[in-house]
């Protein structure tokens, strides 16, 4: 398999007034290949965001480079489709409007747009409420939406954000699996940022570690379970095994 | 005690209270008004005050409504309201886009804006009189002046608070600047463009009207200052009503408005 996204030596360096400074991310290196689903997780301060953010185009790093097919990522582009926590969906726009969005800036034809649009909406489950502003929509609505909406240009990778951690604990289970059924349907390289033990290790082949201060990288667990992923591998002896070691290393790293 | 609150709480959903009916607090609504002429009545006929009795006021607005003058004045009035208003409104929303937008604009256009609002825009009439004539220029002028203070300020704020993600989702988008500007920046403040408008309205009214009691020859303001010459008191309230009843339903237009156009909002 080939390298999708290639962190090499990427740290991030915040300067405050005087001679204060904040390591949020330092030296990741980290190798993300084709189709694969990973997850990022770690405690508060580790630098996954940054990370992440900086593989979006959306945040500079101070040294190092992010490689997306061999090609330095420069700024955000559609290829790499973010899912924010915050659903950013626009208040303004229908669910249609706001899936058809990225189409639109990329001048799709009307009839296009409208097709795309609503594949995708069909396999999040919106059909029903296409023509619905999102003020209308509950927080797993709104996700799902949003996940539409990043799927709808295309993009090679799906970079997210904590995407469920602002949803209830059942409503995050069901967008577990529906985000893994959408996967498999349409296989992209992804990067799920959590920093929920249980959502990293069931939706991933590899889980990356992270520690905090500075942010870096501790450990990566790779995740020996078939998809698609079930209730039962939930609740598996071999699942908690994994769970049980991420946890450790999440909550226990060794000092730097 | 749990079952006390369900108890209450059954009570308050199958007999709800006047006040929880829209229908119940426009009958408040217009109890009140009735009870306020009431006591303008009981007050002025009893002679109490010098202030004339609605009866006469309402005489007053009749003939001036039949002879034509109170419409007449009433559009001078909101001719030069809405010459000065769409002026300020038209100037202000580019401008307060650029200030949101621009960091070296907002360095420029700022200190200007900021000093210009401190004067009240009255406090402009003279100059405005000696400078341009004492034609229509120098009225529609100040409440140019009024609006667009108001709502340049406005339209700032609202290009400043737009959500950050919002700017982001559009970006990884694959939006530029432009497309962002068109699609994001712009939906995204009419919120805060729209309170700009309301206020604007606002002080455009106050200031017509005191730009007409100082240099006018037609308009609400104008025919009050020459009821004052005269000390008719009834003609200065029928002005005075219009003014407000016309104001009332200006704020309600902007309000519809307001609500048809960002019915995408969050309310709370």
């Amino acid at each position: 398999m080939s390298i999708k996204i290639s962190f090499q030596n990427v740290t991030k360096t915040y300067f405050f007034a005087g001679q204060n400074s904040f390591n949020a991310l330092q030296s990741l290196n980290l190798d993300i290949e084709d189709g694969e689903f990973i997850t990022v997780v770690g405690p508060s301060g580790c630098g996954k965001s940054t990370a992440m953010n900086i593989a979006a185009g959306l945040t500079t790093p101070s040294s190092g480079q992010v490689l997306v097919d061999n090609v330095p990522v420069k700024g955000p582009g559609p290829e790499r489709g973010v899912i924010f926590q915050q659903y950013a969906l626009f208040p303004w726009l229908t669910v249609r409007e706001n899936v058809e969005f990225g189409l639109k800036i990329a001048r799709h034809p009307k009839m296009e747009r409208r097709r795309i649009a609503d594949r995708f909406i069909g396999l999040v489950g919106l059909t029903d409420f296409a023509d619905a502003l999102p003020k209308t929509l509950s927080g797993g609505m709104k996700q799902r939406c949003a996940i539409a909406r990043a799927y709808a240009v295309n993009p090679k990778i799906l970079l997210m954000d904590e995407p469920f951690g602002a949803l209830d604990a059942l409503t995050r289970v069901q967008l577990q699996d529906q985000l893994l059924a959408t996967w498999e349907a349409e296989r992209r390289t992804v990067m799920f940022i959590t920093h929920d033990v249980d959502e990293a290790v069931y939706l991933a082949s590899r889980v990356v570690v992270m520690a905090a201060r500075p942010g870096r990288l501790h450990k990566i667990v790779p995740v020996d379970l078939p998809y698609p992923r079930t209730e039962e591998m939930r609740l598996s002896p071999e699942f908690s095994n994994l769970r049980n070691e991420v946890w450790r290393s999440v909550y226990h790293p060794a000092t730097a | 005690m749990s079952a006390t609150m369900t108890e209450e709480n059954s009570k308050a959903s199958t007999r709800p209270s006047l006040l929880s009916r829209p229908m119940g607090v426009l009958a408040i609504n217009v109890a009140a008004v009735v009870a306020g002429i009431a006591l303008w009545a009981a007050v002025t006929t009893q002679g109490v005050v010098g202030l004339p009795t609605p009866l006469a006021v309402a005489h007053q607005a009749v003939i001036q409504a039949q002879n034509g003058l109170l419409w007449s004045d009433a559009a001078a009035s909101l001719g030069r309201v809405f010459s000065g208003f769409a002026l300020g409104i038209a100037v202000a929303i580019p401008v307060g886009f650029l200030m949101g937008w621009y960091r070296t604009a907002r360095g420029i256009i700022e200190p200007y804006v900021q000093f210009f609002r401190t004067i009240p825009p009255l406090a402009i009439i003279p100059l405005a009189i000696v400078t341009m004539g004492i034609d229509e220029t120098p009225k529609i002028f100040v409440i140019f002046l009024a609006s667009f203070l108001s709502s340049v300020i406005a339209t700032y704020q609202g290009v400043v608070n737009v959500d950050k993600t919002l700017i982001n989702a559009a970006r990884v988008l694959g939006a530029n600047d432009f497309a962002i500007f068109r699609r994001v920046i712009v939906p995204a403040s009419l919120p805060y463009i729209m309170v700009g408008v309301r206020i604007g309205l606002g002080s455009s009214w106050a200031t017509v009207v005191a730009a007409e009691l100082i240099a006018a020859q037609s308009g609400l303001g104008f025919r009050m200052q020459q009821a004052q010459l005269y000390y008719d008191l009834p003609t200065i309230f029928v002005s005075l009503i219009a003014i407000g009843v016309l104001g009332l339903i200006m704020d309600r237009i902007v309000i519809t408005l307001d609500n048809t156009m960002t019915a995408w909002q969050e309310k709370l």
